[in-house]
């Protein structure tokens, strides 16, 4: 079983590229189940095709500890098991601990069978707290791939989770698989996500054009895959899932000082626009 | 100088750093006797000091016997604060008392994730359901901090939808460096909502406000009955047995006492500036303390009806111990003892043990700043650090309606120059040459001294007691009197030193040889070959 951790910068396209990505995999025939780790609990509506499920902390609030999986756990586009962990409206309680909390939970309702070939973790925006670092702790996830794309808040989010992954990497045996470059169509961009990956020490592993149809997709509840098997962006994302399934590249990342970054960045032109 | 060095000898050299600066060998050294404190413990030092909560509910605020406390957090920091400081309170007619009580909102895992405010409202109902209280207080504990309930914003609704008064205490545990920023936080929150609030009537001008005292075994009631047998009326303590109408018409009273420095210093002076009531720092610990603070107070006063009243009061209870104090003098005289306790009463109880020849080698304080050590007179030098700032320092201005002084500015002024009022010598002064003082004693320095300086007694509380009796060394707690009490005012010194006579002259744990001292106590073999 792989445990896979996706990362990223608030808005870069995890949980779209996730669920894409996933499809892809599942259409190969894999065992899959994603674990949606942000309190929003969006990570898993183009599988389920817009049903939400309860979340894990919802349903620990009110069953109690007497939790049957199947209440939490629902199958969606290509047998794909999906779970959302949830967590408090914001502002309130700590989502951190909530996280924490509901993948113990799903380690005791024994979700993690021996059939399952990837476990995806899609976790909200950056590292902010501990709670978040916990699908990279022992024993959790042992690969990451970061979204980014070539915008610079994006690559700055994708540096600082780089240095969470190093910290664990020395306890926990997590390593980065790569980063995955959801195109924002700025210039060079490619380019620049290719080499900032490579100064990490990693591989940018796809480059995810920007095309419509994932926004069609999801308008109508679905993957590319499952909406448009036919469309080139289903191709890509087809492409992304045999790269990351075929993966042996590993690595501890090496995160960057902020005046390497910066030079990276003025490097490739960024900065001029 | 040469003992305290072989204390220190056994740290590493940053720690030795550190530790060193909280180290005085009074009167042998060339800084003027000056110490560090109210700074961080070094971590991995065994410290006996407690938290930001415990001083702020456990100290300040638990004796309020009408205030109905919630202690918002899971259940342990409640439990284990629930009875264990022995503050006394007599319930008057009419009147609520919850010291037998513990409160808390028992947060749990999914409280934690989902935010704690809703269960602390149905805490709130499930009290005003069941008690009725007419004051409400809300103590966090360590992980609503971390969660950020609002408490303050629960405080207001409780307030408008129930009618009553509801304050909240951000006295989460990891504030600070000791519990001495829950007792500024308590101070805080009381002079803001709860001082100048009430309109007794009060007609008797030698009117007093007790501040830092705790009832802890009766103690306040001892002072307060002498008080009232001279004359005076004690119109609140803080908080020791008070009811909340006595503290919310403190700002009527004609001068405060001050007994704990430590933890309602700002209360006191808060209450100067705002309301015009001068603050006099008394010590009721000890007979000779006792009949100088109460000669201090009738100064003050300046009625030489008041002033003879005093001294046939203090005839009169002279008179009722003298038998039991030369009896406990001739058993106890030419002892020593190392006091290690709070942030004033190692300070105090060195009058009480002076009164029966015992002899203080070494003093410290858990919580105590550099004032009380070396006097208010430090204060101007005291730089502000980050743990310090971190509690908010509030300001007030006189109160146009309620300030009023008994004495004219121009005596006020005489009595600070004498420092009758208004001042704080600290400990040092009372300390003889060739004594130490050792600010956050911990555990290792505890066992080292023992050994070293060899005290016949050992005070101090609950946490290191134990350190001392199994080193055969008799000790009393000074944080709760170990179940007796009252050891305050001319009685209480009896009390006290019946209790030492009878551990001294009962040495049980000397006795005691803890069995691996003597014999082996594990068997077993090494690669097969006979170890021990």
């Amino acid at each position: 079983m792989r445990q896979v951790a996706i990362y990223g910068k608030g808005g870069i396209g995890k949980s779209t590229t996730t669920q894409n990505l996933t499809a892809g995999l599942g259409e190969m025939g894999k065992n899959i189940m994603i674990v949606g780790c942000d309190p929003k609990a969006d990570s898993t509506r183009l599988i389920l095709g817009g049903l939400a499920q309860k979340t894990v902390l919802d349903t620990l609030r009110e069953e109690g500890e007497d939790i049957d999986l199947e209440l939490i756990m629902k199958r969606g586009f290509a047998d794909i098991r999906c779970v959302e962990s949830g967590g408090p409206e914001p502002g309130v309680g700590c989502a951190g601990r909530g996280i924490i909390t509901s993948i113990n939970l799903l380690e005791q309702l024994g979700a993690y069978t021996d059939d399952l070939d990837y476990v995806f973790y899609d976790v909200l925006g950056d590292v902010v707290c501990g709670g978040f670092a916990m699908p990279i702790r022992e024993g959790k996830a042992q690969e990451i791939y970061i979204v980014a794309s070539g915008e610079m808040m994006a690559l700055y989010a994708a540096n600082n989770i780089s240095k969470g992954i190093q910290k664990y990497a020395s306890t926990g045996g997590v390593r980065l698989g790569g980063i995955i470059c959801n195109s924002r169509k700025v210039d060079g961009e490619a380019e620049l996500v290719a080499a900032f990956a490579k100064e990490l020490g990693s591989q940018m592993i796809h480059f995810v054009p920007r095309d419509n149809m994932v926004q069609r997709a999801e308008i109508n509840k679905k993957t590319v895959i499952d909406y448009d098997p036919t469309a080139n962006q289903a191709d890509e994302y087809r492409a992304l899932a045999q790269k990351i399934d075929g993966n042996d590249m590993f690595v501890i990342p090496k995160p960057m000082k902020q005046e390497r970054l910066e030079e990276l960045l003025m490097e490739h032109g960024i900065l001029d626009i | 100088m040469k003992e305290m060095n072989r204390v220190l000898d056994h740290y590493n050299s940053k720690v030795y750093k550190n530790r060193k600066e909280h180290m005085v060998a009074v009167g042998n050294n060339d800084n003027n006797n000056e110490i560090l404190a109210n700074v961080r413990t070094i971590p991995g030092i065994i410290t006996q000091r407690g938290c930001c909560y415990a001083g702020c509910k456990g100290v300040v605020l638990g004796p309020i016997k009408d205030a109905f406390i919630i202690t918002h957090g899971p259940i342990g920091c409640a439990y284990y604060s629930w009875g264990t400081r022995r503050h006394k309170a007599k319930k008057g007619e009419g009147e609520d008392n919850y010291l037998q009580y513990c409160f808390s909102t028992d947060l749990q895992e999914s409280d934690i994730v989902f935010g704690g405010e809703k269960k602390l409202k149905q805490s709130i109902e499930e009290a005003m359901d069941l008690f009725h209280p007419h004051t409400i207080f809300i103590c966090s504990t360590c992980p609503v901090g971390l969660i950020g309930d609002d408490i303050h914003a629960v405080a207001k609704w409780a307030e408008k939808e129930y009618g009553i008064k509801c304050i909240a205490f951000s006295c989460e545990g990891y504030k600070g460096v000791s519990q001495s920023a829950g007792h500024h936080i308590a101070n805080n929150q009381l002079m803001k909502y709860v001082i100048g609030e009430g309109d007794r009537e009060i007609t008797n001008k030698y009117s007093l406000n007790l501040l830092g005292e705790y009832n802890i075994g009766g103690d306040g009631w001892e002072v307060e009955r002498l008080l009232k047998r001279i004359g005076y009326e004690v119109i609140s303590t803080f908080t020791g047995g008070s009811s909340m109408d006595d503290l919310k018409n403190s700002h009527q009273a004609n001068l405060s006492l001050v007994q704990c420095h430590r933890s309602i210093n700002y209360i006191a002076e808060l209450i100067e500036t705002k309301y015009g009531i001068p603050w006099m720092k008394i010590n009721f610990i000890g007979v000779e303390g006792t009949i100088k603070s109460l000669r201090d107070i009738a100064k003050y006063f300046n009625d030489p009806a008041l002033t003879a009243r005093t001294e046939a009061v203090i005839a009169d209870e002279l008179d009722f111990i003298e038998q039991d104090i030369e009896y406990y003098k001739s058993k106890l005289k030419g002892k020593t003892a190392a006091i290690y306790v709070g942030g004033s009463r190692a300070h105090h109880y060195q009058f009480l043990l002076n009164d029966f020849g015992v002899r203080t080698i070494l003093a410290g304080y858990e919580f105590g700043h550099r004032e009380e050590y070396e006097g208010r007179e430090v204060l101007p030098f005291i730089k502000p650090d980050a743990d310090s700032k971190n509690i908010e320092s509030i300001t007030v201005e006189p109160d146009p309606k309620k300030y009023h002084l008994y004495l004219s500015e121009e005596d006020i002024n005489k009595l600070k120059e004498e420092k009758l009022i208004g001042y704080y010598g600290g400990m040092v002064k009372d300390m003889k040459n060739g004594t130490y003082m050792v600010d956050d004693l911990n555990h290792f320095e505890t066992e080292e001294f023992l050994k070293i300086l060899k005290p016949d007694i050992f005070f101090s509380g609950i946490k290191d007691k134990f350190v001392a009796q199994k080193a055969g060394v008799l000790s009393r707690q000074l944080h709760s009197y170990d179940y007796s009490g009252p050891y305050s005012c001319f009685r209480g010194a009896v009390n006290f030193a019946r209790d030492i006579a009878m551990g001294i002259y009962t040495p049980a744990w000397s006795y005691v040889k803890a069995p691996w001292k003597a014999a082996p106590i594990l068997e077993g073999t090494v690669g097969g070959e006979e170890a021990c």
